[in-house]
């Protein structure tokens, strides 16, 4: 683990209309960690995300990335930095087969506009091999044929293939059974150990005291701790997503109560 | 949502090289192909064989040099429309100003070379001006579809009655503009010599093969898997076959001999499309935006831009399958891209085994389809029966084909997640 963070927030805010979806949020992972995003239906997540994936701006804050304050604008702007976000699903295009969806929308192609399909297809076998998905048969098979586990697996992998060094995972095994569960999250360990950055969104407390190094817990849009796993423990968590308190604003007695409720 | 419980495989991909392992690697495929919904062309073809069979016992003149040509020439226009088609049914949208778009190509090819009309240009540059026309209009119907939203049901429609309108206003007052311009006419009235016949014929097969074999070599390189040898090899001697045995066949024609220029142009553009649906980021893209528009939405690709690109690509065709059908009747009359065309194109795609669901089915279905629906109705025509039967025997055919889609459709939704 490094020291300077590859993302960092500083005091994000971002409303909608008269909803504050943010209130001054800090957020950070460094390469090599799994960081957990969790909190209730609201909480901010998926906003959050939206705003480093380049689909929302923030209001105010600031976002560095590799310690240089950026301003991400799109989802092409994202994945040019290296932030690649796989969706809980709407990921992959059914019809095609794994090596084109890894290579969607950035096909390598020469000089006649062909496409370099032996070339893709090695860089997919090897990708998929260096994050040991071994469970798909054939990588010229239609994504449609695979098992919910494996689709998961492809998406992430399809992250990583951009040497991107930052991959947020939104719910990644909300859909799964429990076999596959297993597999996506081994997936999910082995990009923390090979030294990117992951963000992991789940609602799924035991899967991500299986995975995360980290835990951060939003609250009504606002952060209410960030804690090691090693000295955490569920219940603790728990306590912060229903009734944690806003670490940053200063002043508050345990007890008050709270702003928004 | 499944229930399945992923078995460990053993790896990526089976053991190779023993003849065991690659026997049961074709099963496996075929297998999983038939699982997922991909039925290829074997049915389609299966069919085909049937009715050519049928007719050759029903109609004493159906099996013969000379029918076999008119065949050729009858459907090559419909299925230029259908090539169109294909494109836009791959993106799960649906294009019926097509008929009267080609009515459109067919009228300006005529205009444009009418002679003393005061704008008479030479045939090639009045067929670049209609099909360059009927391209624009395809791709400001397109962009109202992609840009603003409308159904491409409702636009096309629209389309569909606008183009049809042009043409009555026009002709109306015009009649009948008679074509005399050999070189629009040629595109539906060429026959090469039988030697150039075989020449082309030797020029098709050997870049068939050896675009294969550039292309085993390149995988062989890259040491990814090149798939069964045997299979590879069939596919080249069928290439030689179905070319060398039409130009045998069209020799043998008396009245016009040779080798049609109309099929020859067919061909000429299935292979460019095929290139450009299967080897090319466009093509791909087409595929992505009709599987999952929004999945190929975040990774990148510009939908609104294909989808507009596509319209363009269906007025295209629409354009040349205008010019080709113009030059056949050598004139333009009232009738132009009406009746089935439009309906015969559509069903054409569809039979060779596009699906109407977008994401699914290749630009050869087109000429597949065409050859399908061109048969039946000569076969029914030369065997006496009236325009009723053929309509009935054309419906019952595309009923059974879309079943099959729908059917092998199910079993993928079953299979897959």
């Amino acid at each position: 683990m490094t020291d300077t963070p590859i993302l960092e927030l500083r005091g994000i805010s971002k409303s909608f209309g008269s909803v504050q979806a943010l209130a001054d949020v800090d957020f950070e992972v460094r390469a090599g960690e799994v960081m957990a995003l969790v909190g209730d239906n609201g909480a901010g997540k998926s906003t959050l995300v939206k705003t480093v994936a380049g689909i929302h701006a923030p209001d105010s804050g600031e976002i560095l990335f590799d310690g240089k304050p950026v301003h991400i604008h799109s989802p092409k702007e994202a994945s040019r930095l290296g932030i690649e976000v796989v969706y809980q699903d709407l990921a992959l295009c059914d019809n095609l087969d794994v090596v084109q969806n890894m290579f969607l929308g950035r096909e390598e192609r020469d000089l006649l506009w062909r496409l370099k399909e032996p070339a893709m297809e090695q860089r997919t076998a090897e990708t998929l091999r260096g994050l040991s998905v071994t469970t798909i048969r054939s990588i010229r098979q239609p994504v449609a044929s695979l098992s919910g586990g494996q689709r998961q697996s492809v998406a992430v992998a399809k992250a990583v293939l951009w040497n991107s060094k930052l991959v947020i995972l939104d719910e990644p095994t909300a859909a799964l059974g429990v076999a596959q569960t297993r597999q996506v999250l081994e997936l999910v360990k082995r990009l923390g150990e090979q030294g990117l950055a992951v963000v992991l969104i789940s609602h799924n407390l035991h899967d991500v005291f299986e995975v995360a190094t980290r835990i951060t817990v939003l609250r009504l849009g606002r952060d209410v701790g960030v804690y090691e796993r090693e000295k955490t423990n569920q219940q603790e968590i728990v306590q912060a997503i229903t009734a944690g308190i806003p670490t940053k604003v200063a002043g508050i007695p345990e007890a008050a109560p709270e702003l928004a409720s | 949502m499944s229930t399945d419980v992923d078995v460990a495989a053993p790896g990526i991909g089976l053991p190779e090289g023993d003849e065991a392992g690659v026997q049961v690697g074709l099963w496996r495929r075929a297998y999983d192909n038939v699982r997922t919904g991909n039925l290829g062309i074997l049915p389609i073809v299966i069919g085909l064989a049937f009715i050519v069979v049928f007719f050759s016992f029903k109609a004493t003149n159906f099996f013969t040099a000379d029918n076999f040509n008119n065949i050729i020439v009858q459907m090559a226009g419909l299925t230029m429309l259908a090539f169109g088609v294909v494109f836009v049914l791959l993106l799960g949208e649906i294009d019926l100003s097509i008929g009267y778009l080609s009515g459109i190509a067919a009228l300006t090819v005529a205009e444009f070379q009418l002679p003393g009309s005061g704008h008479a240009y030479p045939g090639l540059v009045a067929i670049l001006i209609a099909v360059g026309l009927c391209t624009v209009i395809g791709g400001a119907q397109g962009s109202v579809v992609a840009l603003v939203g409308v159904p491409s049901f409702v636009v096309t429609l629209a389309g569909l009655l606008i183009w049809q309108g042009v043409i009555l206003q026009v002709l109306e007052i015009k009649g009948v503009i008679v074509i005399q311009d050999a070189w629009i006419n040629d595109t539906a009235n060429y026959f090469f010599t039988s030697r150039n016949g075989w020449i082309i014929a030797g020029i098709v097969t050997g870049l068939y093969a050896l675009g294969t074999t550039a292309s085993l070599i390149a995988k062989r390189r890259a040491g990814v898997a090149i798939g069964n040898l045997w299979i590879i090899a069939a596919k080249v001697a069928g290439v030689a076959l179905a070319t060398f045995g039409t130009v045998a066949i069209s020799n043998h024609a008396s009245v016009p001999n040779g080798l049609p220029l109309a099929g020859v142009l067919v061909v000429i553009f299935l292979i460019a499309l095929t290139y450009l649906a299967k080897r090319t980021p466009f093509g791909r893209h087409v595929y992505a935006v009709g599987g999952n528009a929004e999945a190929a939405r975040r990774a990148g690709i510009n939908v609104a831009r294909i989808r507009i690109i596509v319209f363009m690509i269906s007025g295209a065709m629409a354009g040349v399958g205008g010019v080709l059908l113009a030059a056949r009747l050598n004139s333009v009359d009232l009738n132009v891209g009406g009746g089935t065309l439009l309906l015969d194109a559509i069903s054409a795609a569809v039979i060779g085994g596009t699906s109407l669901f977008g994401g699914r089915g290749e630009v050869r279905s087109a000429l597949i389809g065409a050859l399908v629906i061109a048969t039946v109705s000569n076969g029914l025509n030369t065997a006496g029966y009236k325009t009723g039967t053929i309509y009935i025997v054309t419906g019952v055919i595309l009923l059974l084909a879309v079943t099959l889609d729908t059917i092998a459709r199910r079993l993928q939704v079953r299979s897959g997640r």
